[in-house]
């Protein structure tokens, strides 16, 4: 039991290790700042996309929408980190992270917003568009909010996954949270850091997991 | 009241006493006192919030009554140690919103209590349903799910599950006003028939029209008590109270 | 070399493919089974402790809420990274493979109890009363009417968490666990070559484009028609 206590939560170690955590933290807070924007921005083109009435528009955003859902993110990460160097492309580890989330977020995001703008009636299009406003008025005054609105839990919980898998540009030797948490653990041969950067991911999605869960009753999802 | 009825009185099928509920501070049981003879089927009417609702589903304990017994057969469904699901069996709902399960067929949504409450095999339980749809002329039915039925006849299916675990009494709780008005006919002409093979019968419902033509005995409850009683002709042609005038009035449109 | 001569070779290098293809293809099966055993391991705990939970005992529902947020609220990275390098010095050895399976068995569990309890709560209180008042039990309401709709409202989401997690198998590349992305990585520094980084791109597409295009059929099809 003591050497549990001593290998995950050694205060000592954790205290040691905070400043380094701290710039980590920075790093992770710049990235999601970067990449929940972008994401959103290319969901919503997406979702435009796939249900736009020429097949020449659809067909290919589903695809994009697809593909990106097969492949894991982290082989898009590495497949643009250490891949595209081979090609003479040289991006920083931050390019390419954001480059990978922005590609794997627009396709999430995508199927969210246009699950949303599905469950708003058609008779609202109509309603709208019976009134003379036009139809991208329509979309951004009339349907939009209301499918926003629909999916919002979903938005949510997609934006704390975001959050989560940033952790995954650690492998790409950024510097975030969990890169620095490891490098701690590498020079103290202790899992402290880590266990503490746990917690910093903890206190800051648990209200919005507690958030999710509350708008999960009777949604059925 | 006829002799026969009388008599039947004298042990009743159902008897509630001095029953009490209340939800938070609102009392809306305020004491009822109520038999039902054997093959009697009694009509409670009343506005909305009378408690003729939670005067219902206290008989099976769907609400816990706060003070108050009920008996059925003389055997006790209130206080400790009697066996709930037991007694259910014995006592058949029919609800508002039908509450058939939707993702399951006609016939097993019959079958399931059977099965599972009774231990009858497939083939008894099977036999048991078949012969209950067939009752609320629905047999044709029996492999569809619930989506694929009208209103009217997923209430009838609803009435078939309970009558197929054979219930001493049956208990409505306004089994039409979740219908379409062209759909209400056939689940009465099913609740006329259950009443003429001799069922036991409580009912909230506020189809007069059916009341005054097959009920045995029409309550009126208000503010959560009893306020008179007595047969329809009388009740409808010659209320006794202020109130169940006042009521009668304003649902008929007179 | 031309331009597109050059970008043939990096990324689609014959050669490089034919010898490292067999590797990959052994990263497949570990793929595979790892995710099978995922799936099966976490949706089962998850169903179980939404079980658990809808019998209402205060003690074991706080503990399982408390699961379950810390599950969905840590990224999965750091938790692998927690067992992997915190277990053995405190004098527990598990093989790689085994700690990927479980922290991400356990992840799912955590996701696929929450979808379940809101399908046990979002199931019409109608359903429970119907079912007590034909005599079934609590336990009987819950296995026989409850828990089915439940299921079924969670099939959509439970397929797209699956999906989710089970992509995530290629974290274990970071812990040494010789999957797709790992024999790929390796081979990729050995041949001084992208190809096997394409490779492992296209087969993880090949395995996952279907599940993909089964989840969108699924929401399709379950969508929750109400009776």
């Amino acid at each position: 039991m003591d050497r549990i206590i001593q290998q995950f939560f050694n205060v000592e170690i954790m205290i040691a290790a905070w400043p380094m955590l701290l710039d980590g933290l920075g790093v992770t807070l710049l990235l999601c700042l970067a990449v929940i924007p972008l994401g959103l921005a290319g969901g919503l083109l997406a979702a435009l996309g796939s249900l736009a009435r020429s097949r020449w528009v659809r067909l290919p955003t589903i695809f994009f929408v697809d593909f990106f859902r097969a492949v894991p993110p982290l082989v898009l990460l590495i497949f643009i980190y250490a891949g595209l160097p081979f090609a003479g492309l040289r991006i920083s580890p931050f390019t390419a992270v954001v480059i990978g989330f922005f590609l794997n977020n627009s396709a999430y995001y995508g199927e969210i917003f246009r699950a949303g703008i599905q469950s708003v009636g058609f008779g609202q299009t109509e309603a709208a568009r019976s009134t003379g406003l036009t139809a991208t008025q329509t979309l951004a005054h009339v349907v939009l909010p209301q499918a926003v609105r629909n999916v919002l839990p979903d938005l949510l919980s997609n934006t704390i996954e975001v959050v989560k898998l940033t952790s995954l540009a650690s492998v790409v030797s950024l510097g975030e949270l969990l890169h620095a948490a490891d490098m701690a653990r590498s020079v103290t041969y202790n899992a402290s850091p880590i266990v503490l950067a746990a917690l910093v991911y903890l206190i800051l999605l648990w209200p919005f997991v507690r958030l999710v869960s509350r708008f999960g009753r009777g949604l059925g999802a | 009241m006829t002799a026969d009825v009388e008599a039947a009185q004298a042990t009743p099928s159902l008897e509630v006493r001095g029953l009490h509920k209340s939800f938070g501070t609102v009392e809306v049981l305020k004491g009822v006192d109520l038999t039902v003879a054997h093959r009697e089927m009694v009509f409670v009417l009343g506005p909305s919030g009378s408690g003729k609702s939670t005067m219902l589903r206290c008989c099976n304990r769907l609400e816990e009554p706060d003070s108050g017994l009920i008996l059925l057969e003389g055997d006790p469904v209130t206080g400790k140690g009697v066996n709930l699901n037991a007694i259910r069996q014995r006592i058949g709902m029919v609800f508002q919103a039908f509450n058939l399960y939707p993702h399951l067929n006609a016939r097993k949504n019959v079958t399931l209590a059977l099965r599972k409450v009774r231990g009858m095999s497939r083939d008894e339980a099977d036999a048991r349903a078949m012969e209950a749809l067939t009752r609320v002329g629905l047999a044709d039915k029996s492999e569809n799910h619930p989506s694929e039925l009208s209103g009217g006849q997923q209430q009838r299916v609803a009435i078939a599950r309970a009558l197929a675990l054979e219930p001493q009494v049956m208990l409505f709780d306004e089994p039409t006003s979740a219908l379409d008005p062209e759909l209400v006919g056939d689940v009465l002409a099913v609740m006329r028939e259950v009443k003429a093979a001799g069922m036991t019968m409580l009912v909230v419902s506020h189809e007069m029209k059916f009341a005054r033509e097959a009920a045995d005995r029409v309550i009126f409850m208000d503010q959560g008590r009893i306020v008179e009683q007595g047969p329809p002709e009388r009740i409808f042609g010659a209320p006794e109270h202020d109130r169940t005038r006042a009521f009668l009035s304003r649902v008929t449109g007179d | 070399m031309t331009q597109w001569e050059r970008f043939l070779d990096t990324f689609f290098n014959a050669a490089v493919l034919a010898k490292y293809t067999p590797a990959i293809l052994q990263g497949v099966w570990v793929t595979v089974w790892l995710s099978v055993l995922i799936v099966l391991a976490g949706i089962g705990l998850g169903v179980a402790l939404a079980v658990i939970r809808s019998f209402g005992w205060r003690l074991a529902s706080f503990a399982i809420v408390v699961f379950a947020d810390v599950m969905r609220a840590v990224p999965p990275l750091v938790l692998i990274l927690i067992v992997f390098f915190g277990l053995p010095n405190a004098g527990i050895f598990l093989s790689s493979f085994f700690v990927l399976f479980v922290v991400l068995a356990l992840v799912l569990a955590a996701f696929a109890e929450e979808i379940v309890w809101a399908g046990i709560t979002s199931v019409d209180k109608g359903q429970w009363e119907a079912a007590r008042s034909t005599g079934l039990g609590f336990g009987q309401s819950l296995a026989f009417v409850v828990l089915p709709q439940a299921l079924r409202m969670g099939i959509p989401p439970l397929t797209n968490r699956a999906i989710a997690i089970t992509k995530m198998t290629a974290l274990g590349t970071v812990i040494g666990v010789p999957d797709i992305l790992n024999q790929a990585t390796t081979a990729q520094s050995f041949s001084g070559n992208a190809s096997p980084l394409m490779l492992a791109a296209v087969v993880y597409v090949a395995l996952f484009l279907p599940l993909v295009i089964l989840s969108r059929w699924l929401e399709n099809r379950f969508a929750w028609r109400k009776a």
